[in-house]
């Protein structure tokens, strides 16, 4: 039986007359998807083992509205953000950690002009800070020691804010051996799910892109392909399905990789 | 005194003509809407330096970057010898700055001949990678017609104005050996470089093949042939100039505004829609009154567009990219949709934007300004397909040597769709609708968010 995780909102905290130090925000896709939910508990036992102050909006979350606003519905995304906004701002939330790229790049970039001014972090930036603040540890042995491990660049956290390093420095922990494909960092390629191509059909080609992508990390013949979005980690997982490689290759998040690792 | 009329009315002419076409262009770029790139001046200034000047982005492929150099760097040196010949063309003077800089007039020369050599060289691996190497990028279905043949004509005015500086020089040399040139050199600073006696410009490649190409030529033969290169190689740079607003090749001029007002923000933030932004805020606001007289003062003004159905709802930005767009197609060939055959390409939407403002810029000179042609970027040029097919990973924005964005036109032309004439693909209406009712792009109960939290 798994321990019961401590999961504190925002609502609970403020109504004991407290406030969180950071707030997990959760995305729709860590909330309701059976893959990714296991991300989101992931972060959570890191967030507990590091003893973070933090607690998640629960029913009170709302999407971002990135996906409605790449959709060119300027308006749902308008509604979506004002609202939260109002929200953020009435619990006077100063810092957020998401689980997702695109819930990372809309709440950093998108919200501030419209009033909402938060210290936005991606979850792997939090979990290399923690790292590197001596606050998760590995275990020994090593979980992963010796495997092969590729990181595939979510569009939303590496192109689109430059972030490439953190993700990568956090895996360096693992004693595995970091492979990069032949399109990594700033040249990687898209697994198909961005601008809110996830919802929808791909429109009509000849290849789909996850497997394009796929066929990147396969390549390398890796253990582990690591993602630090759930819509890469979909994408890919399809990919290597397809590939009929789903005993051979893992598809993982950052977050899952050191939880598993640290052993929490 | 007739070749001093004859230069100085081709003179006013081309730059005339040069002048006109800016005035269009810049006419043309400003029917856009306007976007504030006003601030960060410095870094402004550091981006352009790096990415036009120093031409940053091209570096990450080494070899074409460095062919591309030697054309670059030769054309902006060749240019200030345009100096020289405007000189010598209204005073009727021979190498006005021969006496003047001495030796450092023999530098300059030399390196616009080495360059010369080396951009030669380039042009014609250039010209066989267009042609014969079938690089996927430049063989894409935009790249038939005119901006296939638009690539290969600069190549071959390349080639024809290196030869005629060579015909230019190399002939002059020999006429200076042989005492025939119109040129008055003073015998003490070429003596000082070159040594007592020798008769030479010492020029870096046409004091040597020169005398091996033209020696032995009567003096009339090379008189002829020198005025053949000097006006060859004028008319050529004067073409040149005239033909840059028409062509691919205004990057070159372009290149500097359009990075100096790139965009500085993190590619993925898109930008917020005003005008949406204040109709969501009174829909939230209590005591706003929709039927209330607008404020006093206040013009009431015919309620703006949402997003881009044609060029002039774009804004100045996008259309000046448009101009400056050298399609060279490495959006095209970084993008995820493109490469897994989609219709999409980066580079045609760029192609359309500049044909279709063109379009609407001639329109407007010719039959005023509220003319309508029944045509719009968004349908006539671009298809809903291609805009649905992008995942707005930024690939694009990304690959572009000159910082070019694609993706905000893609944005503003989906934005049109969906929230001017509500065309959506069908999914998409569904997870629209569902964002709307549950606060989630998939059909689930908001008050189920956290159940993930009691689940095993």
């Amino acid at each position: 039986m798994i321990e019961k995780i401590k999961i504190p909102t925002v609502a609970e905290l403020v109504a004991n007359n407290e406030s969180p130090d950071i707030l997990f925000w959760v995305g729709c896709s860590g909330s309701f998807d059976d893959r990714a939910k296991k991300i989101t508990k992931a972060i959570v036992k890191i967030l507990n083992h590091c003893n973070i102050k933090f607690a998640v909006l629960g029913t009170e979350e709302s999407c971002t509205g990135d996906p409605a606003k790449r959709a060119g519905n300027e308006f749902a995304f308008m509604m979506q953000a004002i609202q939260n906004i109002q929200l953020l701002n009435g619990y006077e939330i100063k810092k957020i950690v998401t689980g997702c790229p695109h819930c990372f790049n809309t709440l950093k970039n998108e919200y501030p002009e419209l009033g909402g001014n938060f210290d936005v972090v991606h979850h792997t930036q939090l979990i290399n800070k923690l790292i590197r603040d001596g606050k998760i540890k590995m275990k020994d042995g090593g979980t992963f020691k010796g495997k092969k491990i590729t990181f595939h660049d979510p569009c939303y956290l590496g192109r689109a804010n430059d972030v490439y390093e953190a993700p990568r420095n956090v895996l360096e922990k693992l004693d595995s051996e970091l492979a990069e494909m032949k399109r990594s960092k700033s040249n990687g390629l898209c697994c198909g799910a961005g601008g809110a191509q996830m919802f929808k059909e791909a429109e009509k080609g000849n290849k789909e892109i996850n497997i394009e992508r796929t066929e990147d990390a396969l390549e390398l013949k890796p253990d582990l392909i690591a993602t630090g979005c759930p819509f890469c980690n979909t994408m890919m997982t399809d990919g290597v399905k397809h590939f009929e490689k789903e005993s051979e290759v893992k598809v993982l998040d950052v977050a899952e990789l050191i939880a598993n690792a640290a052993d929490l | 005194m007739v070749s001093i009329i004859v230069f100085a009315i081709l003179l006013t002419f081309t730059f005339s003509f040069f002048g006109w076409n800016i005035l269009k262009v810049r006419s043309n770029i400003l029917m856009g809407k306007s976007i504030d790139r006003s601030d960060r001046k410095p870094e402004r200034i550091k981006t352009m330096l790096l990415v036009a000047f120093g031409q940053k982005k091209m570096f990450q492929n080494l070899l074409p970057a460095i062919l591309h150099f030697f054309i670059y760097a030769a054309f902006v040196i060749t240019s200030t010898e345009l100096l020289e010949i405007i000189i010598d063309g209204l005073t009727g003077n021979h190498r006005f700055f021969a006496n003047t800089l001495g030796s450092f007039y023999v530098l300059v020369v030399s390196t616009i001949e080495v360059l010369s050599v080396l951009a030669f060289v380039a042009t014609i691996i250039f010209l066989a990678r267009r042609n014969l190497l079938k690089l996927p990028r430049f063989h894409m279905d935009e790249m038939t017609g005119w901006p296939k043949l638009d690539g290969n004509i600069i190549l071959y005015l390349e080639i024809l104005l290196i030869f005629c500086i060579f015909t230019m020089n190399g002939t002059d040399e020999v006429m200076l050996r042989e005492s025939w040139s119109h040129a008055h050199l003073d015998d003490s600073w070429i003596n000082a470089l070159l040594g007592d006696g020798v008769k030479s410009y010492g020029f870096a490649v046409s004091s040597h093949l020169g005398p091996l190409v033209f020696g032995g030529l009567d003096q009339s033969t090379l008189e002829i042939l020198e005025r053949v290169g000097w006006w060859g190689h004028l008319l050529m740079v004067f073409g040149f100039l005239n033909y840059l607003p028409y062509s691919k090749h205004f990057h070159i001029l372009l290149a500097f505004p359009n990075t100096y007002y790139s965009n500085l923000n993190d590619k993925g933030q898109l930008t917020n829609l005003s005008n949406v932004k204040s109709e969501v805020e009174n829909m939230f606001d209590p005591n706003f009154d929709p039927y209330a007289a607008p404020p006093e003062g206040e013009a009431i003004s015919e309620p703006e567009r949402f997003g881009a159905k044609d060029v002039q709802d774009l804004t100045w930005k996008n259309l000046m990219e448009a101009y400056t767009c050298t399609e060279c197609g490495r959006c095209s060939s970084a993008c995820p949709a493109n490469q897994t055959g989609k219709k999409l390409s980066p580079r045609k939407i760029m192609m359309d934007t500049r044909d279709r403002m063109v379009e609407v810029g001639d329109n407007r000179r010719k039959h005023g300004k509220d003319y309508d042609d029944g045509k719009s970027l968004l349908g006539d040029y671009i298809s809903e397909e291609e805009l649905w097919a992008c995942t707005s990973c930024n690939a694009c924005v990304q690959e572009c040597p000159v910082n070019i964005d694609p993706l905000s036109i893609i944005i503003d032309l989906r934005r049109y769709l969906v929230m001017e004439e509500s065309k959506v693909p069908s999914e998409l209406a569904g997870m629209l609708t569902n964002i709307e009712n549950n606060g989630a792009p998939w059909q689930f109960s908001p008050s189920d968010r956290l159940n993930w939290a009691n689940e095993d």
